[in-house]
């Protein structure tokens, strides 16, 4: 496509949807002044600074390293929400909690096992106290089975909860679900602090670091959060794509009362949804907090608002657009930095969530994929 | 294939005898109407006139784009192409409630009662131009009396109506509990709260017993001599048959025929159109 | 389900004023003899603590659970950004209040007096409203209420930024204190010069019987806002209940059909969206303000859910129900099970540090250390109470105390005009 095309649609984009038009404009802007900044260069007009400055492609790289690693993770819950948003049709404001809950059960698991040696009571264990902290490289055994922990212990919390709360509410309004999904949210919550108390906890600790190149270092447990959650990208991929049971929930997710006339086992497929949604919750804050270092009481419901943000993103009722819509939020959030102050970047990445609501709420790649 | 050719293919002048180009003063007028989902044609075409003060059927097998005409002209859906006159002013694509302030307004196939709200509170609704509208006036001490001296009288207005449908007895009752045809009569009488001048009836009679139906129908009549014009959206033949003057058949989106009662029952096509045409 | 269904019955049987009264009364009776029963000595004062920090507690929430109540249980706009606009309220108002020159560490403002701030807080709060509802009150619910959070969101990260904890526009300095958060003009402290003021002798009579005279300012500042309180209800009620009113509440159940009886349902719902995020901007001021000071922490997604909450259990749709549901959340929910949690009697000993301890101990037959555990740590588990709460009544009673009302809008009387009555009279 020309130059001249590619203007004219652009102009033709900004009369029929000014929106959509003062979007794209920004983006192009943004993209120009990264080029410039990575040049090192900087363009005046009329005495002010219009674009440039300074920026080394290694600060970049660690930037977009940093938000892959977030976007991963915040893209692997955002799966569970996604689907539950479309299949049971409804906002399930308790998925940050979810995730905060299986971090803890993987974290105890995994820690308490792996200090069972130390002298430290037991009782001290439970809450992260007198033992060492866990590195992939040096406990991967033991990171892995906490991992476990977290997948399975999440997915029977999960299943308790919407045996509980929600399957008598089959038949009520999205809204009315959203409202119990909000106490499950607190109930949930505060049943943590309850246990674990408020405090931020440190659990994990990197073993070692990989220098990629200049400015760019990675380490044993962000490698391993970018492993697992690619595989288990895959395997969901895998999962919707080759079996009976993830063609049936595309088509849930895709038309509800569809699925029901063709003969779907729908309280199955429900069931099925739970389980695969609170499974990657679970893991996706056990990552999390292995990539941090540290977990406490509400960091999952800090984090819901991303997660909502990569599913609408995303669009919603797609499993793919909320890997994707992950990693986009994740990269908005860190890459933000390099035009906003680092306060302001999560709110950039709120922004990003209101705009594709406001201009196109099946998301940006929606239409375009099912599943 | 253009839309003029269209309509002419389907409706040449000369085999109808009382086309709708006759209608000299007509309050209501299609043009070229077309209105496209995605890739399916709802409406390709669709011209029409509806003479004022008539009660005009608008007639068709299922999937002829009935509704969707109804939904374009009444401003819920935006038409792809084409225009609608309404007493002589261009009202293509307006907002429902610009039409509604405009004299023109409708009922759903489906009767769309405010079910957590009275009937008396649906009915009273409907009246534009309430002073009490402005929340302003409805708060501030003063201005309020003036708020209650003008709703006394639509609390007026609102028992009439509801006497008038013989619905009185249900003022107080939430709208969700009527049966399906008190939903119907309520319908109606809201929409002539608005002090409508022309109203679009989307199957009014469906669900409706046989005794309401005639008292439906006989209030229609009373109104028309108040000079109110109807369009009638209904299945039911013999209904169209009897009581409307003049008939619009529609098929695969477009008109297919009009004329009186006689013309249309006369016509091949139309019955073709019903026995085969349909799927 | 019964029981709530005869408090239900007996709550209905009152006429409003009545009920909201007698409920208040019964709040404080309750928190007095609690008092009294662990205060000793102190029991006056200790009762007047509590009846000060709940009264606080109800009225500011009352003002919420409203105008709560005007946007999602008349109009159906399913808003939970109430703490962003709560922010924009107070913030507003402590710019426009604090002072001109604040001294070493404070934050300069406009100086100007406190009711002006409140009403520009208001004002500025119902502007944000209108700006975030003009592209977004097209939206599904849902989707409405993701933009809205996420709008309070960024309007909390906004004014923690550092950047505007102190800026100079046109020579003039202000800003948000950043992270550290402002100072301005205390509404507490205009109540307490009238209360130490004209009020002197009844902080005189109070002190006669053990009372403190913050304690008594602290009730006042109360009061004052269950005054608040009252007249956003007296508003609110003549606004709903109105034609206005009835425009809402037909939006909130067909806005399609309430579009095709001629009314411009954009208007009604920007209007009553920007009455409801004014009255949250005050009370975001006079409840998180309250002392004179706001940071950005107090400006959490949580309180928005506690609002939501309290309009669930009074019953959305209602505005005697909302001030119920603010009551009951606020004093029976949020207030009481921390001071019982403070009092409860834990046998004579200490509480473990932590729960595993104490179900360690259930391995020896002793239950005590987990009751300990338990009630030293009420203020965490009534979070888990509220959520349940919330959980059954949305199953169980979506109505709420009165949400199932048959609450008519209109301003007149409704009964069948006489001269239309059968012709009875020849009128």
């Amino acid at each position: 496509m020309g130059i001249a095309e590619t203007v004219s649609d652009g102009r033709q984009l900004a009369i029929e949807r000014p929106g959509a038009g003062a979007v794209a404009a920004v983006v192009l802007y943004l993209v120009a002044d990264l080029a410039t900044k990575l040049l090192g260069t900087t363009v005046y007009a009329l005495g002010f600074r219009v674009m440039g400055g300074a920026l080394t492609v290694g600060s970049l790289a660690s930037m977009v390293l940093d938000g892959l690693l977030v976007g991963l993770a915040v893209g692997l819950a955002g799966i569970g929400l996604s689907m539950t948003y479309s299949i049971l049709d409804f906002a399930n404001f308790a998925h940050g909690d979810t995730v905060t809950v299986g971090a803890f059960l993987g974290w105890v698991a995994a820690y308490v096992t792996a200090n069972l040696a130390v002298s430290a009571p037991l009782t001290d264990l439970f809450l992260f106290n007198g033992g060492a902290q866990l590195s992939a490289s040096a406990s991967w055994v033991l990171v892995l089975f906490g991992l476990v922990v977290a997948a399975v212990g999440t997915v029977a919390v999960v299943l308790v909860v919407d045996r509980i709360v929600y399957r008598p509410m089959r038949d009520s309004g999205n809204i009315a679900l959203l409202i119990a999904s909000i106490g499950v949210a607190l109930a949930l919550r505060y049943l943590v602090a309850f246990v674990f108390s408020t405090q931020t906890s440190g659990v994990a600790t990197s073993g070692t670091r990989l220098q990629l190149f200049a400015g760019v270092a990675i380490t044993d447990n962000e490698i391993a959060l970018l492993v697992v959650a690619v595989v288990l990208m895959l395997g969901v991929h895998l999962l919707l794509q080759r079996t009976k049971l993830g063609k049936a929930m595309r088509a849930m997710a895709d038309n509800e009362d569809l699925a029901r006339v063709t003969g779907i086992p729908t309280e199955r497929v429900v069931r099925l949804t739970w389980v695969l949604g609170g499974a990657l919750a679970g893991t996706s804050g056990y990552l999390l907090v292995l990539e941090s270092g540290t977990i406490s009481f509400n960091f999952g419901w800090i984090l819901l608002l991303l997660i909502f943000a990569a599913v609408i993103v995303g669009g919603i009722g797609s499993i793919y657009g909320a890997m994707a819509g992950g990693v986009l939020i994740g990269l908005v959030d860190s890459l933000a930095l390099i035009w906003l102050p680092s306060g302001l970047t999560r709110a950039a990445a709120f922004a990003v969530l209101i705009v594709v609501l406001l201009l196109r709420p099946s998301g940006i790649f929606g239409g375009v994929s099912t599943a | 294939m253009s839309d003029a050719e269209t309509v002419e293919r389907t409706m040449p002048e000369s085999d109808v005898p009382t086309t709708s180009d006759a209608i000299d003063s007509p309050l209501l007028e299609v043009d070229g109407l077309r209105k496209q989902f995605g890739g399916v044609t709802a409406v390709d075409g669709a011209s029409f006139k509806v003479a004022k003060g008539s009660f005009t059927g608008l007639i068709g097998p299922n999937g002829a784009g009935k509704s969707t005409t109804f939904n374009c002209i009444t401003g819920i859906h935006e038409p792809t192409a084409g225009t609608v006159t309404f007493d002589g002013h261009d009202v293509t694509g307006l907002a429902p409630y610009t039409l509604a302030k405009r004299g023109l307004v409708r009922t759903f196939q489906i009767a769309r009662e405010l079910s957590e709200m009275t009937v008396l509170e649906n009915v009273m609704l409907a009246p534009p131009g309430q002073l009490g509208e402005s929340a302003l006036r409805s708060v501030v001490p003063g201005l309020r009396e003036r708020v209650q001296r003008d709703e006394t009288e639509v609390v007026e207005a609102a028992w009439e109506t509801l006497e008038f449908f013989e619905i009185d007895h249900l003022a107080h009752e939430n709208a969700g509990n009527l049966s399906g045809g008190q939903r119907k009569l309520l319908e109606m009488a809201r929409v002539l709260m608005t002090e409508p001048e022309m109203v679009l009836l989307d199957e009014p009679l469906a669900g409706v017993n046989p005794t309401l139906e005639e008292k439906l129908l006989d209030r229609i009549d009373e109104l028309r001599q108040d000079g109110l014009t109807f369009l009638l959206v209904e299945h039911d033949m013999d209904v169209i048959m009897n009581h409307c003057e003049h008939i619009i058949v529609m098929h695969q989106g477009q008109v297919l025929a009009e004329g009186d009662a006689d013309t249309i029952q006369s016509d091949e096509r139309v019955l073709e159109a019903y026995l085969g045409g349909d799927v | 389900m019964s029981g709530f269904e005869d408090v239900r019955d007996r709550l209905e049987a009152l006429p409003d004023a009545a009920l909201v009264v007698s409920f208040l009364v019964g709040i404080w009776l309750l928190l007095t003899l609690l008092a009294f029963a662990v205060g000793g000595a102190q029991s006056a004062n200790l009762a007047a603590g509590f009846v000060g920090s709940v009264t606080v507690l109800v009225g500011a929430y009352a003002i919420l659970t409203l105008a709560l109540n005007l946007q999602w249980g008349y109009t159906g706009l399913f808003n939970i950004g109430i703490a962003g606009f709560m922010a924009v309220g107070a913030y507003t108002t402590a710019i426009l209040t604090a002072p001109v020159d604040p001294g070493a560490g404070g934050v300069p403002g406009f100086g100007l007096p406190l009711l002006v701030g409140l009403l520009g807080g208001m004002v500025m709060a119902a502007i944000v409203g209108a700006i975030a509802a003009l592209p977004a009150l097209r939206l599904r619910a849902d989707y409405l209420a993701i933009v809205t959070v996420a709008l309070s969101e960024i309007i909390r990260l906004f004014v923690n930024w550092g950047g505007v904890a102190e800026v100079e526009v046109f020579g003039k300095r202000f800003g948000t204190g950043g992270a550290t958060g402002i100072s301005f003009k205390s509404p507490d402290e205009v109540v307490a010069t009238l209360v130490n003021g004209p009020g002197q002798p009844l902080v005189a009579a109070a002190e006669s019987v053990g009372i403190s005279g913050p304690n008594v300012v602290n009730m006042a500042y109360g009061l004052s806002l269950l005054a608040i309180a009252a007249g956003s209800y007296w508003v609110l009620s003549r606004v709903s209940d109105s034609p206005f009113g009835r425009v809402l509440k037909a939006i909130r159940e067909d806005e399609t059909v309430t579009q095709s009886l001629g009314k411009d349902t954009r208007l009604f719902k920007i209007k009553a969206f920007m009455i409801g995020c004014a009255l949250m901007g005050l009370a975001g001021a006079l409840f998180r303000g309250g002392a004179g000071y706001i940071s950005p922490a107090q400006f959490r997604p949580v309180i928005t859910f506690y609002v939501f909450a309290a309009l669930i259990i009074g019953g959305s749709g209602s505005n005697t129900g909302s001030i119920l549901g603010a009551a009951t959340f606020s004093a029976l929910l949020f207030y009481l099970p921390a001071r019982l949690g403070e009092y409860f009697p834990t046998f004579g000993r200490s509480a473990p540090g932590n729960v595993f301890e104490a179900i360690a101990a259930l391995g020896s037959l002793d239950p005590t250390p987990l009751v300990a555990y338990t009630v030293g740590n009420i203020s965490t588990l009534r979070f888990v109470l509220i959520g349940a709460v919330l959980v059954y009544i949305i199953q169980n009673q979506p109505d709420g105390l009165l949400g199932h009302r048959n609450e008519p809008a209109a301003s007149v009387d409704l009964r069948r005009p006489r001269s239309a009555d059968g012709g009875e009279t020849d009128e």
